[in-house]
């Protein structure tokens, strides 16, 4: 694993990030020192609750921060080819019009979470894929409608000639999303980002859209981010998970660490709070309490008032990133050489011995 | 969109028709009568009914009017210009007032989208504090305000714009009437685009289009300000009748010969055929403008040319 790390690229690498924001009611760190890395080809899933940080860290990486958010410290390293030539950027010490004309749709995409209000209400569908490669001066207008075309067809909208002239409001929600993936891939970005791609989306369409973006990523071998909050999506998708919590990550590895051998009491509650159709009880679990006001500053450990298996120094000092393998890490004093040893709840580890065991059933 | 057209113009002209009947009525009801001259006698205002016709039946009357009208005959003045064609009258005054009104509608929807879009892109900064500033003063203070200050300041003391107008030099002389009269427009313009670009603005296509790596002015005109139009065409409607249809008040600061003036005065002395032909005319020209507003609405929105085109085809 170690090995054949090294060999990839490190396509993205965000480090030491906190962005906060000003408000009628203060000041909000919404993110505090976010670390993140993703290799070319690989999926990174961001996992959390509604104002974790999530889509804020992710805006970021785009460039298109609301005009309150103020930039405290870190890096997001990005690196792409131009002309089979390597570079390597500081996308926070880029210019909006730098990052407009170099980075955004030519080399990072976004996919919103809307597909019903993400599309130009006045502009047609054909001109709206068209537009970003034009703009680029990827393709004149012909070979950008011929592409367009193409994409259309990639996504899985049969009679593309007749669609490109429609506009957003004549397509229903699943194919409004696919012509928003069209509109991403256009450009072939190095690395695409899907924010909730499937929340607003009926279930049947969900898996479609999934199964579409997953072979999209093998076929143009592009990195992927998920920002999401449904574990079943990330189970599908994901190479690598980062689970946030109050605008830190609290626990990332692989999906199989962080699905099988969790360590951090929120990733337990996550998981528990899943429901699957082998539970029993009665009422689905709920991790009690809500998520801390980021615009108070936060003592200790930001999960600690909600935590059952708080220690005492979790209301007085953060806990740093604990290694648990070399790709697996989690921020609990839990994971101290010190601490009292603490299992996950019962309930989950039978889950998880359960999930273990089909795994392996499907294996054979 | 042909048979929509047809079908909108067709329920227009129904409209004026209902327009014209209702004006007749009224004009039955109103007390008096072109001829109040006390000098006059009975006998002669019996006279001066039969010459014109008024002694028939408002029926008759209704209809031989509508003959005539068709064949462009809008009738004589009464009493303000005696025996003078209405159409003379009206020809007379009437581009005065639409060139004055155009001019203002320009400037003010010009102006107006600018300060707005400033204001919008520049948002929470002094910009946009100058320009709500701007607006709330244009759309407080009426617009006799304005053309009292502007004549007292550039036109009696700098002496860079003529006071009065003239019909020898009537674009410089109008300067002022224009700028007058377009400051309200100026005011409700730049506020509603100031609104309506920032809600656009803050919308999820607007972020698509960004991450697009779409910017500048051709992000501003093709995702920003066209769809911000389409609710500012519907305030810019009336806005628009109201300046072209002639100011009564500017018209008298500048003592400007429009039909403003001539409509009050018209009422005031009971000119029956004056009275008929501007109300008639101020009501199609809003037909005529809510029609093109219809027209834009289409062209701007999808939606709503898709929506028409399938209803009617």
């Amino acid at each position: 694993m170690t090995e054949s790390k090294k060999m990839e690229e490190k396509i993205l690498s965000i480090r030491d990030l906190s962005i906060s924001f000003q408000t009628a009611l203060g000041r909000v760190d919404a993110i505090r020192g976010v670390e993140m890395d993703l290799y070319r080809g690989e999926t990174l899933a961001i996992v959390g609750e509604s104002g974790s940080g999530k889509s804020v860290t992710m805006k970021a990486v785009m460039g298109i921060l609301s005009s309150n958010g103020v930039i405290n410290s870190g890096s997001i390293d990005f690196s792409y080819y131009d002309n089979h030539e390597k570079i390597d950027v500081d996308i926070l010490k880029l210019t909006k019009k730098h990052m407009r004309s170099h980075i955004n749709g030519k080399h990072i995409a976004m996919i919103f979470q809307d597909p019903m209000t993400s599309l130009n209400p006045t502009m047609n569908i054909g001109a709206q894929i068209m537009e970003g490669m034009i703009w680029h001066k990827r393709a004149n207008k012909k070979e950008a409608y011929q592409r367009a075309l193409e994409l259309l067809e990639l996504v899985g909208i049969t009679d593309a000639k007749k669609r490109m002239k429609n506009y957003p409001h004549q397509l229903s929600g699943g194919m409004r999303q696919r012509v928003v993936i069209a509109i991403a891939l256009a450009c072939n970005p190095d690395l695409l980002i899907c924010d909730e791609p499937t929340t607003a989306l009926d279930v049947t369409i969900q898996a479609k859209i999934l199964e579409l973006i997953k072979d999209i990523q093998k076929k143009m071998n592009i990195s992927v981010i998920y920002i999401t909050h449904d574990l079943g999506v990330v189970a599908k998708v994901a190479d690598y998970v980062a689970v946030m919590y109050a605008g830190k990550i609290v626990e990332k590895g692989t999906v199989d660490e962080v699905f099988y051998d969790p360590k951090h009491p929120y990733t337990w509650g996550l998981l528990s709070a899943m429901p699957d159709l082998d539970t029993f009880d009665d009422v689905l679990y709920t991790i009690p309490g809500s998520p801390p006001n980021l615009s108070h500053k936060v003592e200790g450990d930001a999960f600690a008032d909600r935590n059952i298996y708080a220690l005492n120094i979790d209301h007085r000092l953060e806990p740093p990133m604990f290694k648990i393998t070399d790709t697996h890490y989690a921020a609990t004093w839990l994971l101290h050489e010190k601490a009292p040893k603490v299992e996950m709840p019962q309930a989950l580890r039978d889950r998880i011995d359960r999930m273990l065991k089909e795994a392996s059933d499907d294996g054979k | 969109m042909k048979k929509y057209l047809l079908k909108r113009v067709l329920i227009s002209i129904a409209t004026l028709l209902v327009i014209l009947v209702i004006l007749f009525l009224m004009l039955e009801f109103m007390p008096g009568s072109p001829f109040n001259d006390e000098k006059l006698t009975t006998a002669q205002i019996e006279l001066l009914n039969a010459k014109y016709g008024l002694d028939k039946p408002v029926i008759i009357r209704f209809f031989n009017y509508v003959k005539n009208m068709l064949s462009g005959d809008f009738g004589v003045s009464y009493t303000i210009s005696k025996n003078t064609p209405i159409s003379t009258l009206l020809l007379s005054r009437l581009p005065i007032s639409v060139t004055i009104g155009g001019q203002a509608v320009l400037l003010g929807t010009v102006v107006g989208l600018i300060l707005g879009i400033i204001a919008a892109l520049k948002h929470n900064t002094i910009w946009d504090t100058l320009t709500t500033i701007i607006s709330v003063i244009g759309v407080s203070l009426p617009s006799y305000v304005f053309a009292l200050a502007l004549s007292y300041s550039l036109g009696y003391k700098l002496e860079w714009f003529p006071l009065l107008y003239s019909s020898k030099a009537p674009f410089d002389s109008s300067i002022l009437p224009t700028i007058s009269l377009s400051m309200f427009t100026i005011a409700s313009i730049a506020r509603f685009t100031r609104t309506e670009m920032i809600e656009v603005m803050g919308s999820d296509y607007i972020q698509l289009a960004e991450s697009k790596g779409i910017s500048g002015i051709h992000l501003i005109v093709r995702h920003q300000l066209r769809n911000a139009l389409i609710p500012i065409i519907t305030v810019l409607a009336p806005l628009i009748v109201s300046l072209m249809t002639g100011s009564l008040v500017i018209e008298k600061i500048f003592s400007i010969p429009g039909i403003g003036s001539l409509l009050v005065t018209a009422i005031q002395s009971n000119d029956y055929n004056v009275i008929i032909a501007i109300a008639f005319i101020y009501s199609a020209m809003y037909i005529g403008i809510m029609l093109v507003v219809d027209i834009l609405y289409g062209i701007i929105d999808p939606r709503i040319r898709l929506a028409k085109e399938e209803s009617h085809e």
